[in-house]
C-alpha cells in the first residue's frame, strides 16, 4: 500500500517537474508546479511529517504559486515562448550533461550519506516516540532553534519591505530626471 | 511496509536534476524561478527523508526554515522581475545580462 502511494506521488512529482520545464506557456508551468508540490506534500505525509505537509500545501500551493500566477497575469507575459529557438549554440546539450552529472553526484552523495550517518543521532530531539509530530516540531522550534526562528521573522520583514520598495511605481519626478539624464 | 529511504533520495535527486536542467535551459525569468522552487523542494524531500532515517526532528525544523526563506526569496525575486518587466515587457534573462539601467 505504501508503495502504491509512493508511486502515485512520485509520478505526480516527476510529471509536474517535467511539465514546468517543458511547457512553453508560463501559466502551464505554474500549474505543473502545483502537481509537484502536492506530490511532495503526499510524500511528507508518507514520511510522518504531517505539519510540513500542511505547510507545504498552504505556503507553496496556496501562496507562492498564486503569487507566480498573479505576476504572470499582472505583466501579461502569458504568451507562449518559442522553445525551439536556441540563442546560445550548444547550450542545451551542455545543460543536459551538467544536469545528468548532478543527478549522478546527488545519488552518490545520498548513498554515501546513508553509509556514514550511522553514528551520533538525535541531537535535536527524537522524531519517533509518543506525541504528535506538530508538538515535537514546535518544541524543537521554540527551544533549540528559537534564535533562528526569531531571525526568520526579521528576514520576512526585510523581504516585505524590499518587495514594496521594488514594486513601487517610481515617482514622476524621478522618471523625468532619468529621462533628462538620458537625453544629455 | 515502509518505502525505503533510497527511493525517496533517488526521487529527490531526479527532481533536483530536472530543476537544474530547467534553470539552465529556460530563458523566461518566471519559469527559471519555478525551477529554483523545484530544486528547493527536492532538497526538502531529502531533509525529511534523513530526518526519518536518523530519528531526528532537526531535519524537519530545517525544512521549516527553508520554506520561510523560499517565501522571502520569491517575494523579493518577483518584485525585481515586476520592476524589470514593467520597464521592458517581454524580456528574457539574456536581455538583462548587463548590469546597467
Amino acid at each position: 500500500m505504501d508503495y502504491v502511494v509512493f508511486g502515485i506521488a512520485a509520478v505526480a512529482c516527476l510529471v509536474g517537474a517535467l511539465g514546468v520545464i517543458l511547457a512553453s506557456n508560463p501559466v502551464h508551468s505554474a500549474l505543473s508546479l502545483v502537481g509537484t508540490l502536492f506530490g511532495i506534500a503526499i510524500l511528507f505525509v508518507e514520511e510522518g511529517a504531517h505539519f510540513l505537509a500542511a505547510v507545504q500545501v498552504v505556503v507553496y500551493a496556496g501562496a507562492i504559486v498564486v503569487l507566480f500566477l498573479f505576476v504572470i497575469m499582472l505583466l501579461g507575459v502569458d504568451k507562449a515562448e518559442a522553445l525551439e529557438a536556441e540563442p546560445l549554440g550548444g547550450q542545451r546539450p551542455a545543460a543536459a550533461v551538467v544536469a545528468a552529472g548532478s543527478l549522478v553526484l546527488v545519488i552518490l552523495l545520498g548513498i554515501r550519506a546513508a553509509e556514514v550517518s550511522n553514528g551520533a543521532k538525535a541531537v535535536g530531539g527524537a522524531l519517533n516516540g509518543p506525541g504528535a509530530n506538530v508538538a515535537k516540531l514546535g518544541r524543537a522550534l521554540f527551544t533549540d532553534y528559537v534564535f533562528a526562528f526569531e531571525i526568520t521573522s526579521v528576514l520576512l520583514v526585510i523581504a516585505v519591505v524590499g518587495a514594496v520598495v521594488l514594486a513601487r511605481r517610481p515617482d514622476r519626478d524621478e522618471i523625468e530626471i532619468t529621462e533628462t539624464e538620458a537625453a544629455e | 511496509m515502509d518505502v525505503g529511504a533510497s527511493w525517496y533520495l533517488v526521487l529527490a535527486a531526479m527532481i533536483f536534476a530536472i530543476g537544474a536542467l530547467g534553470l539552465m535551459v529556460r530563458r523566461n525569468p518566471l519559469v527559471m524561478f519555478m525551477c529554483i522552487e523545484l530544486m528547493l523542494n527536492a532538497v526538502n524531500l531529502t531533509f525529511v527523508t534523513f530526518s526519518r532515517e536518523l530519528n531526528d526532528i532537526g531535519g524537519q525544523v530545517i525544512v521549516f526554515f527553508v520554506l520561510v526563506v523560499a517565501a522571502a526569496e520569491v517575494t523579493v525575486g518577483l518584485g525585481i522581475i515586476v520592476a524589470i518587466l514593467r520597464r521592458r515587457p517581454g524580456i528574457t534573462a539574456d536581455d538583462v545580462s548587463a548590469l546597467k539601467g
